[in-house]
């Protein structure tokens, strides 16, 4: 099993990396590279399953991400009594009236069979935008106006994150499968524009509908399923712990005083990390429950079609498969992975911007790691998103470190060498398009190469 | 004299803005064509290299403002517009040799040349966001308007402005005439003809002794100066902002496909056919009902069929329902 080996040597460098950054940084930043590494291999699973099962390209992984961020505000954040009862009728009766539009237009692209179809359905669409604007309008303005500066939105469910996060999960498969019934015919390169052009949208939704998500204003302050760090620092049972942990260091300190104050500053210290390590376990939980399902599913028979239809698409419809069924399903599944990454993510940061949503960072990096890590092999996709976000986070200080090597003989007061290293972060941008571009080069198939299963 | 008022009204907000939109879109999409007609596949590395061509363009501009030349009314930019053609040609090929070469020799499959277009794309995105910096650059000179608002107003006796801005005469008579002399190189040339017959059979171009190396050679200088064109007109009319033309290549695509992808021509009406429902679909009509429509009859709303934070939707919106309706463009036609 040499590729089995692989695997493992490659996941111990990438676990010593991690350690080596704790050991020479600290360990509060590599948990939270770690964190952001499990978040992103979720992620990148998500788009190995629509491009590496299936040959899919979709280039609106920031929608995806976006909607289950949204997920987490809806879901999770406490209702604005008074905004719902200022609108929240209107919004509701306009969201009903919107559902049943669009499934009007579903029903006439099916049912009907008129020479004029196509031209109603146009009226259709057509007439959806100003028919909402009339009807949600006055309610949107009504929620907007109420305590602007502080709420202005309708709120959320006030239920648990977690849960909001299989919300987001299947919202995402919501917008999926209505994409994929409009999209999903298409050549492959009109998909990718199509879907870049849908995650455009969705981005610009959930930034200018204030009353659904506050829009650029963000929301801060999100519910956690980690424990806060202040409650952390007030109980007895993790000042015990530290305590514990750190008893032969302490001991050293001879008084009473000074040892006090050094137990004070580990516990405010650790607690960081401790809430960071909650949520590593927790990332850590979903990414290897999702592991196993999709190796399962990889190497079952729906594994064997989706591979035979990926491989060879009139083969398989030869054989009976329904291809554009199957791909719809799949496209649903990989983004509700998309989605749940989303709100992990989004939950980890605490906050939600919409502003932040960049299709370089949020649609390219991911596809970056899928590519880099080895389309078609979860493990691989995983690898990808542990690599490419570690040498993103890390490529900051290697980039400065080169700068101030090579450049040692300049003087700091160098024009040149002060405008390299206030563009330092942009040298991350530089090291991905490289590293995309050797990969491909040199090894098509990723790091570590889709396993050919033979049953 | 309403009348008259409501037409100069639209003239002012819809029609110039939206020629002058246009014309950058469809140099664009006409770069973004040729690549996908001769090298058959969707260049998403082309809003940098625009970004790019612009960013050597100011370079040297501000190098001749510098030593104090400058072409009077006329933005200093035109003549650098040389210079930053020659460097993009130049990075052009380089990225073809480096990169797209390998995979063209392959055959491999368009989706390989689109992921790997996105390598070229953070590539040149760092390089060009590492030279110049993230923010804002202007660097447009000379007079900034032919027309001024209040000037027509004394001049016509009319209540509503029209202002044109030097740059938008500028783009739109640069785009006339590079468009002319490109149709005119393709249509009428025996370089040009064999590079459509290149694009619309490959092998039957190959047995009748066309080169592909130099037509793929004349593609990339071909598209390289339209992207300094379009990049430079772009960054006169608005300001440089390297994110700003990656925003843009959205609509480029839009355009691109809406005139039938491998059309220039197609591509050059496409361009328009985007700009206009964009502005027009975005522009609140409520003072041109006011002068037009009898007193009672008056709007109170803006009359504005959806909000300009939507912009992006309505060339989607186009997109999708040309893709579904005449997946080959909205002109019946030849590739090239």
């Amino acid at each position: 099993m040499k590729n089995n080996l692989d695997i493992k040597i490659a996941f111990t460098i990438m676990g010593l990396l991690i350690m080596l950054v704790g050991f020479f940084q600290s360990w509060g930043v590599a948990l939270s590279i770690l964190n952001l590494c499990l978040i992103s291999s979720v992620m990148s699973m998500g788009v190995n399953m629509q491009w590496g099962y299936s040959g899919l390209i979709n280039f609106g992984v920031m929608g995806f991400l976006a909607i289950g961020g949204l997920a987490v505000i809806v879901i999770s954040v406490p209702p604005v009594y008074a905004a719902w009862d200022a609108g929240g009728t209107g919004i509701i009766m306009s969201g009903l009236l919107l559902a049943a539009l669009v499934y009007a237009v579903f029903y006439v692209h099916s049912k009907v069979t008129s020479k004029y179809k196509n031209y109603i359905i146009f009226v259709l669409v057509i007439s959806i935008v100003p028919i909402m604007k009339v009807v949600s309008g006055p309610s949107i303005h009504a929620i907007e106006s109420i305590d602007a500066a502080t709420s202005g939105y309708l709120g959320g469910f006030n239920m648990p994150i977690i849960f909001s996060w299989f919300v987001g999960a299947l919202l995402a498969a919501f917008v999926a499968f209505v994409t994929g019934k409009v999209c999903l015919g298409l050549r492959s390169d009109y998909l990718a524009i199509a879907t870049l052009l849908i995650s455009g949208i969705v981005i610009t939704i959930v930034k200018h509908e204030e009353w659904l998500t506050r829009g650029v204003k963000n929301v801060i302050g999100l519910k956690r399923p980690a424990p806060y760090e202040v409650d952390l620092q007030n109980s007895d049972w993790f000042i015990g712990m530290i305590e514990s942990i750190y008893s032969s260091r302490l001991s050293k300190i001879t008084d009473i005083d000074q040892q006090m104050a050094t137990l004070k500053e580990l516990v405010i210290s650790s607690s960081g990390v401790f809430v960071k390590l909650c949520f590593s376990l927790i990332f850590a939980v979903v990414l290897i429950t999702l592991l196993i399902f999709s190796e399962k599913a990889l190497r079952s028979p729906w594994g064997r079609m989706m591979r035979a239809i990926r491989d060879n698409e009139d083969a398989a419809k030869a054989m009976g498969k329904n291809v554009v069924k199957r791909h719809l399903h799949i496209f649903m599944i990989g983004s509700a992975i998309i989605g749940f990454a989303g709100a992990m993510l989004v939950t980890y940061d605490g906050l939600f911007t919409p502003a932040s949503f960049q299709p370089l960072r949020y649609t390219f990096l991911i596809w970056v790691m899928v590519l880099l890590g080895g389309t078609g092999n979860n493990y691989g996709a995983i690898l990808g998103g542990f690599v490419v976000w570690f040498i993103w986070i890390e490529s900051a200080p290697l980039a400065l470190f080169l700068i101030n090597t090579l450049l040692s003989q300049v003087d700091n007061a160098n024009e040149v060498k002060k405008h390299l290293i206030d563009s330092i972060p942009y040298f991350r941008y530089l090291m991905m398009g490289l590293g995309l571009l050797l990969v491909m080069r040199y090894r098509p198939k990723g790091l570590l190469p889709e396993k050919i299963i033979k049953n | 004299m309403d009348l008259l008022n409501s037409i100069i009204l639209l003239t002012n907000f819809i029609v110039v803005p939206a020629i002058t939109y246009g014309s950058q879109l469809a140099l664009g999409a006409i770069g973004v064509t040729l690549i996908y007609g001769v090298l058959r596949f969707a260049n998403f590395a082309y809003g940098d290299l625009m970004a790019f061509a612009t960013m050597i363009v100011i370079l040297f501009t501000w190098y001749l403002q510098s030593i104090g030349i400058s072409l009077g009314v006329l933005p200093t930019a035109l003549i650098a517009l040389p210079i930053g053609i020659i460097a993009t040609i130049l990075i052009s090929i380089f990225f073809d040799k480096a990169v797209f070469k390998y995979y063209r020799e392959k055959k491999s499959d368009p989706v390989i040349l689109i992921v790997v277009s996105l390598g070229v794309m953070f590539i040149l995105n760092a390089i060009v966001r590492i030279i110049i910096g993230p923010g804002d650059v202007t660097f447009m000179d000379g007079s900034r308007f032919i027309l001024k608002a209040n000037e027509f107003k004394n001049l016509t006796g009319l209540n509503e402005g029209l202002a044109i801005k030097s740059t938008q005469l500028i783009t739109f008579i640069t785009t006339i005439i590079t468009c002319s002399l490109l149709f005119y190189f393709l249509n009428k040339t025996k370089t040009g003809k064999s590079m459509r017959a290149y694009s619309n059979n490959e092998d039957l171009a190959l047995l009748s002794g066309i080169d592909p190396g130099k037509i793929i050679l004349l593609t990339w200088i071909l598209v390289s100066i339209l992207a300094t064109i379009a990049g430079t007109l772009y960054g006169l009319d608005k300001s440089f902002k390297p994110l700003a033309y990656w925003n843009n290549l959205l609509p480029i695509f839009a355009a691109t496909i809406v005139g039938g992808i491998g059309n220039p021509l197609g591509a050059f009406y496409g361009g328009f056919v985007i700009a206009f429902t964009e502005i027009g679909l975005t522009y609140a009509y409520k003072k041109f009902f006011i002068y037009l429509l009898p007193e009672q009859l008056e709007p109170n709303s803006l009359v504005q069929y959806i909000s300009t934070d939507y912009k992006f939707a309505i060339s989607f919106a186009i997109l999708i329902v040309v893709l579904i309706y005449r997946p080959n463009g909205i002109f019946k036609g030849k590739v090239i």
